[in-house]
């Protein structure tokens, strides 16, 4: 123990803390009245605060616990996280619209964002065996039911936000040896679905056309052999996905979410309706300037004009008040978060640890990238929040969790 | 590779938003604009209108608060409308339809509910508000007329309209602005300067506290009151004695060219445009045609002077040397002044008249006379008339005189250019514009101007442009209303003064004299016009009488007309007298006179030419 508390890496924590702080300084700043104050319970800030010091408190806790616990006990705690959010149908408390919430007088606990520990835990556990390998199928199937459980459960809540954050899981798989096949699907499937929205299908059906076919004839230059049947597969195939996400786009989604995506690709201006919140962010983070407006001046913030400022539009509030400096702080803070955890995972022998290690990494590259994204009107609007900064108990009790398991680790690499 | 992609995705994406933060806050600077029109509100704040007082410090016109009943549609939770309906005097209906129009407009916003409730019922209002969630009560400031006379020189104040504000950018639409009048002229004096206080504002356009602690409010600037050269009890004796008589009245005092009463019936009282029922009342009265309450009778009929503009002609003669006091005139019940062409006079057969004769007898024969001579002095006509005219217009006529009111007249004196255009060049002389010679012909005047060229002769050779404005918030008036000096030597006032003496103690004015002050005066009668179904016909005479007195020290110097009132004498000049002997001695002991004149009614003159049967005039 003392040995491994020495190994600690201080460097993330300090991170952590001035993250945590600066989250807090924003929160107090958003809710602002002359009844603010950390030890008013009854207002965000305070809540926050509290969060923060149990955080610790659990924190210290699970780096005084053996690190062979989290391995062993993972399963245990993922079954425990899904029977959590299947009571969630029963017990749960619907806020906005989704059943997302336990409350325990006047707190509220949001099991999905726990299910993002248990189940890396749990992924973690399975990819660490052995045996395990990712070119085979029912291995592939297996994490898959892993990760696609939490995720159908917490979609039923309904919180798509929340569950795409899951998503992240795939770096971990692809990081473990899946093969690059499904990384160019992705990719392509990403690109060809904006590409279908944002152009007219006939177009986009004669580039591909010409692509290919362009391409066929250049590879049959250099191989004579080259045969013509995967390029007309190929064709036929993405002609085909373009033509459903146009389909599926204009029939089977909803106009709430066909706006999401519109606002993005700004094919539509409507500052006034879904676009509000977009807009919104966007004049308070443009009004800031090089340095801000300051400490609890910022009118946007406090005229209360951005829509959930405390929790998913956090950065707004950061770009007005704090500026070009203070929200290039906070990307370079997290980028710096990031690149050091994946550091110090490629660094760990174990297996466990460093697939553990590498969840955490994608899940926070996730939020950071979802979360300022949409801020900053990159991203459609999702709503979830900033890690360590943005308001809510859950959320940061869990992200403490999800990253303080890691230190543990990270500090006993060397105790195998 | 794999090692390496989410470490290179998370640089990327780190790039990519400092580049879109910078572009956001720093390269695009539209954004900070967007930012202060969303969360700041600024608002005015408006000074209270300056008050206007008499030439004795009266006071004239102040403010009264007005309190509309306002609400908020999203707080309102259910009441007892019956209750409140009885308590603020409106039906249900109304109540519910502005309810209705307060939502359709705003939840959010206030909205006037009960519009201007008087101070009673604010007062009962005010102690059940409690009752009543999302109301509120919103004092504003209305203009309170203490006289219920001089409606056309105070004028009055409205909202501006898009002219207005295009005009002068200072204006905000909803804002008032001076109309008519005084409030018109002293505009800037009177409103002040505006400040402006800034607010937080939040998205649902609440306010939530001042911005910056007040460190961009603009304090207002207070407004200035205003104090009149008008003499309130002239002023309403004028509009009492004048009541049922269409005509107007202009007094002024002649050594400092400081107007004591501008009357024009019928008027109307000021308190009608205000509140609730301005815009109702300002339609009728705009409406009324026939009778025309809107029009300033004082400032902007246009008349022929008639005989009055005798004194002008025989001064003009004198200074051109053309007649002395000796020069004579024979009338035979007036004169041939062109073969064939006759011109009546009153006269005796065989009367031979000086000049001071001519003017208190009002001889038609000695002016006509007199007048071909100052146009036949020079070798041609033209310039006989040009040096006519110039004389004229140093007595202000044919020109706007600058007083402080926008509304006004030219009037017109005849040159040469004129009458060449019209009878073509050297086809005129003397005789074809005789009439000039008694106020008749081409000459027009208004009242004021009548007014004016009496203090001039009263001043003997000089006046001060006529005006309003006493001082403006306690300070006297920079030196804007200035000495005029006429083209006529003093000296040739004391003959013409004597004559207007005569006219008032023995001739045509007799019923003007007032025991105790020497009244100088002359009286007039003028022909007029008008069409009935496109046929000119003639309309009984309009009574004209010009005055001042005392002879020797003038305190006051007046015109009146009476239209329709067929010869001096019978109305004009026991007005004017009435007038003098107020403001003179402060009270009017001849209350036969007096009675006579109030209960004077001309309306079945007026009605004459819309009757559709023939009528008489001159009865």
């Amino acid at each position: 123990m003392n040995k491994s508390f020495y190994r600690l890496d201080w460097i993330t924590i300090a991170l952590y803390l001035a993250l945590v702080s600066y989250g807090l300084i924003n929160i107090y700043s958003t809710n602002y009245n002359e009844n603010s104050s950390l030890f008013n319970f009854s207002i965000p800030v305070g809540k926050q605060f509290l969060f923060f010091v149990v955080s610790i408190i659990v924190a210290v806790v699970i780096l005084i616990t053996k690190a062979k616990v989290f391995e062993r006990f993972a399963s245990i705690f993922y079954l425990i996280s899904i029977l959590s959010l299947i009571g969630l149908f029963i017990f749960g408390k619907k806020i906005s619209g989704a059943t997302s919430w336990y409350t325990f007088g006047g707190i509220g606990i949001q099991p999905s964002e726990f299910a993002k520990v248990t189940t890396a835990l749990a992924v973690s556990k399975i990819l660490s065996e052995i045996q395990v390998n990712l070119k085979k199928i029912k291995f592939l199937f297996q994490i898959g039911f892993i990760i696609a459980l939490p995720v159908i459960l917490i979609i039923l809540q309904p919180d798509p936000g929340t569950a795409l954050v899951f998503v992240g899981f795939f770096f971990v798989l692809f990081r473990e040896g899946l093969n690059v096949i499904f990384l160019l699907v992705v990719i392509g499937l990403i690109f060809f679905f904006i590409l279908a929205l944002v152009a007219p299908i006939p177009f986009i059906f004669a580039s591909i056309i010409t692509l290919l076919i362009s391409m066929y004839f250049f590879s049959k230059k250099l191989n004579k052999k080259a045969s013509l049947l995967p390029y007309l597969l190929v064709i036929f195939l993405s002609c085909g996905y373009v033509y459903s996400v146009d389909y599926i786009f204009n029939t089977v989604f909803e106009q709430r979410h066909r706006d999401r995506i519109n606002i993005i690709l700004g094919k539509e201006l409507d500052s006034q309706g879904i676009g509000y919140n977009i807009n919104q962010s966007k004049i308070a983070i443009g009004s800031g300037g090089w340095d801000g407006k300051g400490f609890l001046q910022g009118t946007q913030t406090k005229g209360d004009f951005v829509p959930q400022q405390h929790t998913d539009y956090i950065f707004s509030t950061i770009g007005e008040e704090w500026g070009f400096y203070g929200s290039s702080l906070v990307v370079l803070t997290f980028c710096f978060l990031i690149i050091r955890i994946l550091y110090k995972t490629e660094n760990l022998k174990n297996k466990f640890a460093r697939i553990y290690g590498h969840s955490l990494a994608s899940i926070l590259f996730l939020h950071f990238f979802i979360n300022i994204g949409m801020s900053l009107g990159l991203v459609p609007t999702i709503g979830i929040p900033l890690p360590f900064i943005s308001y809510g108990g859950s959320s940061l009790l869990a992200f403490s969790c999800l990253l303080f398991i890691f230190l543990n680790l990270d500090a006993n690499r060397l105790n195998e | 590779m794999r090692k390496f992609l989410l470490t290179g995705l998370t640089l990327v994406v780190g790039v990519v938003f400092i580049v879109r933060l910078l572009q956001l806050q720093v390269l695009n600077t539209s954004y900070q604009k967007l930012s202060d029109n969303n969360a700041i509100l600024a608002i005015s704040e408006y000074p209270e209108r300056g008050f206007i007082y008499d030439r004795n410090r009266k006071l004239l016109v102040a403010n009264q608060a007005a309190y509309d009943v306002m609400i908020i549609p999203e707080n309102v939770i259910p009441f007892d409308t019956l209750a409140f309906c009885t308590l603020v005097n409106i039906t249900k209906k109304t109540l519910i339809n502005n309810l209705k129009k307060a939502r359709r407009f705003s939840k959010r916003l206030p909205s006037v509910i009960v519009n201007q409730i008087s101070k009673e019922t604010y007062a009962k209002l005010q102690e059940q508000m409690w009752k009543y969630e999302g109301f509120f009560i919103q004092k504003k400031s209305l203009r309170d007329y203490q006289i219920n006379f001089g409606a056309n020189i105070l004028g009055y104040v409205s909202e501006v309209n898009n002219n207005d504000i295009k005009k002068d950018n200072y204006y905000q639409p909803g804002e008032l602005i001076g109309r008519q009048g005084i409030e018109k002229s002293y505009e800037k004096e009177l409103r002040g300067e505006k400040g402006k206080r800034f607010l937080q504002k939040d998205r649902f356009n609440r306010i939530i506290g001042d911005y910056k602690n007040k460190s961009y409010d603009i304090e207002p600037k207070v407004a200035k009151d205003i104090q009149l050269t008008l003499d309130a009890t002239l002023q309403k004796y004028g509009e009492f004695l004048m009541q049922n008589k269409r005509g107007g009245i202009v007094a002024i005092e002649p050594s400092s060219g400081e107007i004591l009463a501008l009357i024009s019936t019928p008027s109307y009282n000021p308190n009608l445009l205000v509140g609730r029922d301005r815009s109702k009342n300002y339609r009728k009265l705009a409406g009324d045609t026939l009778a025309k309450p809107l029009f300033d009778r004082g400032l902007q009929a246009l008349y022929p002077p008639g005989s009055p503009f005798k004194t002008l002609n025989a001064l003009v003669a004198l200074q051109e040397g053309v007649i002395t006091h000796e020069t004579k005139f024979k009338c035979n019940k007036g004169h041939y002044y062109a073969r064939g062409a006759f011109m009546e006079c009153h006269c005796g057969q065989g009367s031979r008249n000086d000049l001071l004769k001519g003017i208190y007898n009002s001889c038609n024969t000695f002016f006509a006379n007199t007048y071909k001579r100052i146009i036949e002095k020079y070798e041609t006509p033209e310039k006989g008339l040009n040096q006519w005219n110039e004389h004229l217009k140093s007595f202000g006529l044919g020109n706007y005189l600058g007083y402080d009111l926008s509304i006004g007249k030219k009037g017109f004196i005849p040159n040469a250019a004129y009458y060449d255009q019209w009878y073509s060049k050297g086809a005129w002389k003397a005789a074809t514009i005789i009439s000039n010679a008694i106020g008749q012909g081409e000459v027009l005047t208004t009242p004021i101007q009548l007014a004016n060229f009496t203090a001039a002769i009263a001043n003997r050779g000089h006046y001060y442009t006529p005006h309003f404005l006493r001082s403006v918030s306690g300070d006297s008036i920079p030196q804007k209303f200035v000495q005029k000096k006429t083209s006529i030597d003093p000296k040739h006032f004391e003959l013409v003064i004597d004559g207007m003496h005569k006219v008032v103690e023995k001739g045509t004015a007799r019923i003007a004299r007032i025991k105790d002050i020497e009244v100088c005066g002359k009286t007039g009668t003028a022909e007029n016009f008008t069409k009935i179904n496109g046929i000119r016909t003639q309309l009984t005479d309009h009574s004209i009488f010009v005055a001042f007195a005392p002879k020797d020290d003038p305190k006051i110097a007046l015109a009146v007309f009476i239209e329709n009132g067929y010869w001096g004498g019978r109305w004009a000049a026991p007005i004017a007298s009435l007038m003098i002997e107020k403001y003179i001695n402060g009270e009017v002991k001849r209350s036969w006179l007096e009675k006579r004149m109030v209960d004077g009614d001309l309306s079945s003159e007026y009605e004459k030419p819309y009757s559709g049967k023939p009528f008489k005039i001159n009865e």
